[in-house]
């Protein structure tokens, strides 16, 4: 007979989540040191498909450059698209028509929900339910294929331009959008019942991992992050921009801190993404969607430019430092994601494995944003 | 005002310079004239001290620029302010042989203040105070900082490459990097 194997009692080992795990939905690697089945420590590794975006930046001329922008987040790309063309129009005081203004938000708010929807399936199947990510897909179809109508793709798009728009919106679009934004009410009521009243989903959610107002703020984080925890916080909303202030729309705040606050205040965001959308289309002035003279040559002006936006992911900044030549000098993406995610190290602490990858699910990673 | 109590609060670290104000309407300067004077602040060796920004133009309030050792005391200031952390990043002005990081930081509530603190080193040996121990956030801003430009940031707890590969010896956002 061999003698049992006994563990000591502060024994601990490491485990590798990643880089190729379904749960960090990309290529992200955690090596979490456990005790049993708890975390003791953990340290999240990145950089996996990092690549030097900032460094494209300065090698590209302005126009050239936009498109990297769409290809850093592949789920919300227009809401970083916005960010950029928002920062070069303010350095080089171009004015954007009204219609074009109105259009990128309508636009922005649909590509809002459809990150939203496929976080949401994508989130549920983590923690084991698979259907919800089927009903999540079919709504997102919809709002791709509105969006591939006017901007001739379906996730990379490339709609904007400085100034205004590749594209105008035609009677289609309202009515497809309309259509859509009732067709959404729907479903949102159904993911209620499906998922967000399901008692077993809500005792998994209720209480997992908490963060507090100050570890957000130590982290820097934003969106649904720092809005379950708490924090009143939405870029729209505190640091008006675009035409956002003409809408009428409020920002789900839940102060648990936990991944349910953070699973409500994203279903709800999309409630309220419906509304902006329903104003939009009520309001959509006529006219132009391009200046009578776009600039041929973009050429900030020396100096230092910053433009945030909240995009799906939350707060997301643009640097922009000119030299007054036909390249940035320097342009620096604060990704959202970015200090969202770091916020994981500290506070998955103590906490069980499949909690931490519930929690991790809740942050609503996508991993090419935060390596850029 | 939150803008006012930064203002006083920072000035604190500047006794013998006065705070700039660059917005326009500000000093009775017009915006065409104010853009002329611009350039020659921004770009070259420009004082320590406080310049108040146009946000419509700059997109922020306050421009701080310390000595690499005010850093910690001027991040510390800010913090008791209530500040969140928003991205550490670096500029590299190769003809003044001089690396900038740059700190933004911004606030949860709607007393809208935008603060970036700037702060230089020399190209030769870049290296700066950590902040990490004020804002725990600031860990990956300073390893991705230390990953593409260089620079040393002491005391910091974990200074290895972070989105470059872990062997990695080059810093691509330096001007005179070459692939």
């Amino acid at each position: 007979m061999s003698e049992p194997v006994r563990l000591q009692a502060d024994e601990t080992f490491v485990l590798n989540v990643g880089p190729q795990h379904p749960a960090t939905h990309g290529v992200l690697r955690v090596k979490m040191e456990m005790d049993g089945e708890y975390i003791v420590n953990a340290e999240t590794v990145i950089g996996y498909i990092h690549r030097m975006h900032e460094k494209m930046g300065e090698l590209k001329t302005y126009p050239q450059y936009y498109m990297n922008l769409s290809r850093m987040d592949y789920l919300g790309a227009l809401g970083y698209s916005h960010g950029h063309v928002l920062l070069i129009e303010k350095a080089c005081g171009i004015e954007v028509p009204e219609r074009a203004e109105y259009i990128r938000a309508i636009t922005v708010e649909l590509n809002r929900i459809a990150s939203h929807l496929f976080w949401f399936g994508a989130f549920v199947m983590d923690l084991g339910g698979f259907s919800p990510l089927m009903y999540a897909l079919q709504d997102r179809e919809h709002i791709l294929d509105i969006l591939e109508r006017i901007t001739g793709s379906r996730l990379t798009y490339s709609y904007y331009r400085f100034g205004g728009l590749y594209n105008d919106v035609d009677e289609e679009f309202v009515e497809s959008s309309r259509r859509f934004v009732q067709r959404m009410r729907k479903s949102l009521k159904k993911y209620r019942r499906l998922v967000t009243d399901n008692i077993i989903f809500r005792k998994r959610l209720e209480g997992n991992a908490p963060l507090s107002r100050e570890t957000c703020r130590k982290y820097g984080a934003s969106s649904a992050v720092a809005r379950g925890s708490g924090i009143n916080y939405d870029v729209r909303k505190n640091e008006p921009y675009s035409v956002y202030p003409e809408f009428d729309f409020d920002i789900p705040v839940y102060s648990e801190g936990d991944s349910m606050a953070r699973y409500k205040v994203r279903m709800e965001e999309m409630e309220q993404s419906l509304r902006i959308i329903e104003q939009g289309l009520d309001k959509l002035p006529g006219g132009p969607i391009m200046p009578k003279k776009p600039p041929k040559i973009i050429k900030p002006p020396v100096g230092d430019y910053y433009q945030a936006v909240e995009t799906a992911r939350g707060n997301f900044g643009i640097r922009l430092v000119s030299d007054g030549t036909k390249n940035p000098y320097r342009l620096k993406l604060r990704s959202p994601t970015y200090s969202n995610m770091h916020l994981f190290d500290e506070s998955c602490r103590g906490l069980l494995i499949m909690d931490a990858l519930a929690f991790m699910g809740s942050i609503d990673l996508v991993i090419p944003e935060i390596d850029r | 005002m939150i803008l006012d109590t930064t203002l006083t609060a920072l000035a604190v670290l500047f006794p013998e310079t006065e705070t700039e104000d660059f917005r326009s309407g500000a000093a009775d300067t017009e915006p065409a004239e104010e853009e002329k004077k611009k350039p020659k602040k921004d770009a070259t060796s420009r004082k320590n001290g406080i310049i108040l920004r146009d946000y419509a133009v700059h997109g922020y309030h306050i421009d701080v620029q310390v000595d690499p050792s005010q850093l910690l005391e001027a991040v510390a200031i800010i913090d008791s302010l209530e500040y969140f952390i928003e991205s550490i990043t670096g500029v590299d002005w190769i003809k003044e042989e001089q690396l900038e990081a740059v700190y933004d930081f911004s606030r949860y509530d709607f007393d809208l203040c935008r603060v970036v603190i700037r702060t230089r080193t020399s190209r030769a040996t870049p290296s700066l105070p950590s902040i990490t121990s004020i804002y725990a956030g600031a860990n990956w801003h300073e390893r991705e900082t230390h990953d593409f430009f260089g620079i040393k940031f002491e005391g910091h707890p974990h200074l290895i490459p972070l989105l470059l590969p872990e062997d990695a010896d080059f810093h691509p956002l330096l001007k005179d990097f070459k692939a």
